[in-house]
């Protein structure tokens, strides 16, 4: 009882990278509580999902497995969470802030009238002391995330309701294995007990769902282009850097916005978060929101036509100058000197 | 037959253009110095609820918002682009509400409102990118819910097919009504003013706004009652302190920090063949590339 859950996002019998990064962070918030971490999948013919993560440290794995229940709707899956949270009765529960879990999230703590964060950037536990009722209240989980367009940082706590539920993106959470051999518990559900017929309101008519094809944040280097670079022709010398140095491209969310790159590439709040060796800002100002998606990088080069960009207070190295030229350049004294 | 749509919209503080006079001294927000806007998804959302409405015989699209009075101008605002009125809900009980408190006092305003078909609201808002209210009202409704809907492709015997736009995808799912649904920002954008319609309802006041004004708009409220949006308190709507405001919701802040980046010591570099060289010769050799 009163354990952490974490919601397992499944695609194509596939646990999502999303849900095993928060079973990482959920494994190591479950030691300090002393409790358990246990983790809920919902979906169809689900044999080879303990395998995938049991070695997270999983202690107990429930299953509901069920033809209707797979592709994901809304209303069977938020079914099975919110009767299964009411007998398990979890201090913490936490899922990918997806388009699943963002549909799925509110609507469960909605039904168990809990709080809910969306998007943190980070979990911790802590104590709250709230002055006003004069109560003291230990071990909560902060659930911190940025708001108002990245210019603040929260940390929410819901001290009086359970379970204290946080959605966090993919990529945000670093996802490591606990013990390769650890085998947990699995319970099977019977699923009429936790969905009504009326649930199935919902028919999936049509569904393409591709699997990702950047790979932002396992790139080592990263060369992202922003609004400045002018125009989608201008972006593609991008590519031509990335792909002499072995990077992947990135973009702000302007870039995005203009139609110059597409979303999966956007870098920053909104985006992806990354920490790569070498992270090449082209024609990026550095607005807040994209600062706190990059600034972790090991090294940071900005290439800006304004001396005076917020971008350049965070590099190491600033290029102040014309990207159309200054790229070009670089590909080319990096064909010269490798080797 | 009547077939009513309503539209879930908020007025926020614009944080997209964020400039340097928006934070104060101490590093907190002055949410003076940002202009209020009509949150960008919930004009995506009134979109889709205008082209649902000249689809369907006798169809009406109301606007409901929750704020502070001056938030009245996103329902006039609505309604130069083709809404037939709106319902304001304001007062110091909604005053600190979370996403569950504001989901709590929509549903219940919405209850009040009487039968309607379709709810549609923006996905999130910009000023806290939840994406929760939505989702948390249709819950209180006992309705379902498609998010991330992109286009509403099609309404007929009483089922409404929408095409979503997921992270990496499309799905066209397919439900009964009555239906929330939450529209994602590459939708259609929303039609401009139309003319006439902002002469029509240039006049379009809460009671609080008449009250405020030195015009006196008696007599022509009697002749146009359909000027009139709607103002509603808490004692308007059915519902239970408890669940209201502050004590409604069970997420509290226990802290805010204003965002500060350290700056580093940076090299700078003209554009010069030399210095470019230097740097990717320095790059190979501390193996940052290469």
């Amino acid at each position: 009882m009163n354990n952490i859950f974490v919601y397992l996002e499944i695609e194509d019998g596939i646990v999502a990278d999303v849900s095993l990064e928060l079973l990482t962070k959920g494994r190591t918030l479950a030691d300090k509580q002393q409790c358990k971490l246990e983790a809920v999948a919902a979906g169809y013919q689900l044999d080879k999902i303990g395998e995938q993560v049991f070695p997270y440290g999983v202690d107990t794995l429930y299953l509901a497995d069920d033809k209707r229940l797979s592709p994901y709707t809304t209303l069977p899956h938020t079914s099975i969470l919110v009767n299964l949270f009411k007998e398990e009765k979890p201090q913490i529960a936490l899922m990918g802030a997806t388009s699943i879990g963002r549909d799925l999230g509110p609507r469960v703590s909605s039904a168990l009238f809990s709080g809910l964060t969306a998007d943190c950037t980070a979990l911790e536990i802590g104590a709250y002391e709230d002055k006003k009722a004069g109560k003291v209240y230990d071990d909560l989980l902060y659930q911190i995330r940025p708001a108002f367009g990245g210019n603040i940082v929260a940390t929410i706590v819901n001290p009086d309701c359970r379970p204290q539920m946080a959605t966090v993106r993919e990529g945000v959470m670093k996802k490591e294995i606990r013990n390769a051999k650890h085998v947990g518990k699995t319970v099977k559900l019977e699923v009429s007990k936790y969905v009504s017929d009326t649930d199935f309101v919902i028919e999936v008519i049509e569904r393409h769902i591709e699997k990702s094809k950047v790979n932002l944040k396992a790139a080592p280097i990263i060369v992202a282009g922003g609004y400045g670079m002018g125009s989608a022709e201008n972006f593609k010398m991008l590519y031509d850097l990335a792909g002499v140095l072995g990077g992947e491209v990135g973009a702000s969310r302007a870039a995005v916005d203009s139609g110059m790159a597409e979303h999966e590439r956007q870098i920053g709040q909104t985006g992806t978060t990354v920490r790569p060796k070498l992270y090449i800002a082209c024609g990026i100002s550095g607005q807040i929101q994209h600062i706190a998606g990059m600034q972790e990088s090991a090294m940071i080069i900005a290439i800006n036509n304004d001396p005076d960009a917020p971008i350049n207070a965070i590099a190491d190295y600033v290029i102040t100058g014309n990207v159309e030229e200054v790229v070009p350049k670089m590909i080319k004294y990096y064909k010269k000197n490798s080797k | 037959m009547s077939f009513n749509i309503v539209v879930l919209a908020k007025q926020v503080p614009d944080t997209r253009n964020v400039g340097k006079d928006a934070m104060k001294a101490d590093g907190t927000v002055n949410r003076a110095a940002l202009p209020a806007i009509y949150n960008p998804e919930d004009l995506n959302a009134l979109e889709q609820a205008l082209r649902l409405k000249s689809k369907v015989e006798g169809a009406q699209v109301h606007v409901l918002t929750m704020g502070p009075a001056r938030a009245a101008e996103i329902i006039r605002e609505s309604m130069y682009r083709g809404a037939d009125g709106g319902y304001l809900l304001s007062g110091r009980e909604f005053a600190g509400s979370d996403t569950l408190a504001t989901s709590y006092a929509l549903a219940a305003a919405i209850r009040k409102i009487g039968k309607v078909d379709v709810i549609v609201c923006g996905r999130q808002a910009i000023d806290g990118d939840t994406a929760q209210v939505g989702p948390q009202v249709a819950e209180k409704l006992g309705l379902p819910q498609i998010t991330y809907a992109e286009e509403i492709l099609d309404l007929s015997k009483g089922k409404i097919t929408v095409k979503r736009r997921l992270e990496r995808g499309v799905e066209v799912v397919k439900g009964a009504l009555p239906m929330v649904v939450t529209v994602n920002g590459s939708a259609a954008n929303c039609r401009p003013r139309h003319a006439k319609l902002t002469l029509k309802y240039k006049n379009a006041k809460t009671v609080s706004e008449r009250q405020a004004s030195s015009t006196d708009y008696t007599d022509l409220y009697e002749t146009h009652p359909y000027l009139n949006i709607a103002e509603w308190g808490a004692s308007d709507i059915e519902h239970e302190a408890q669940w209201l405001g502050l004590s409604g919701s069970p997420t509290k802040v226990k802290q805010i920090e204003s965002v500060v980046f350290t700056a580093k010591e940076s090299k700078r570099l003209t554009p010069a063949d030399g210095e470019i060289e230097e740097l990717i010769k320095e790059l190979i050799a501390n193996h940052t590339i290469g």
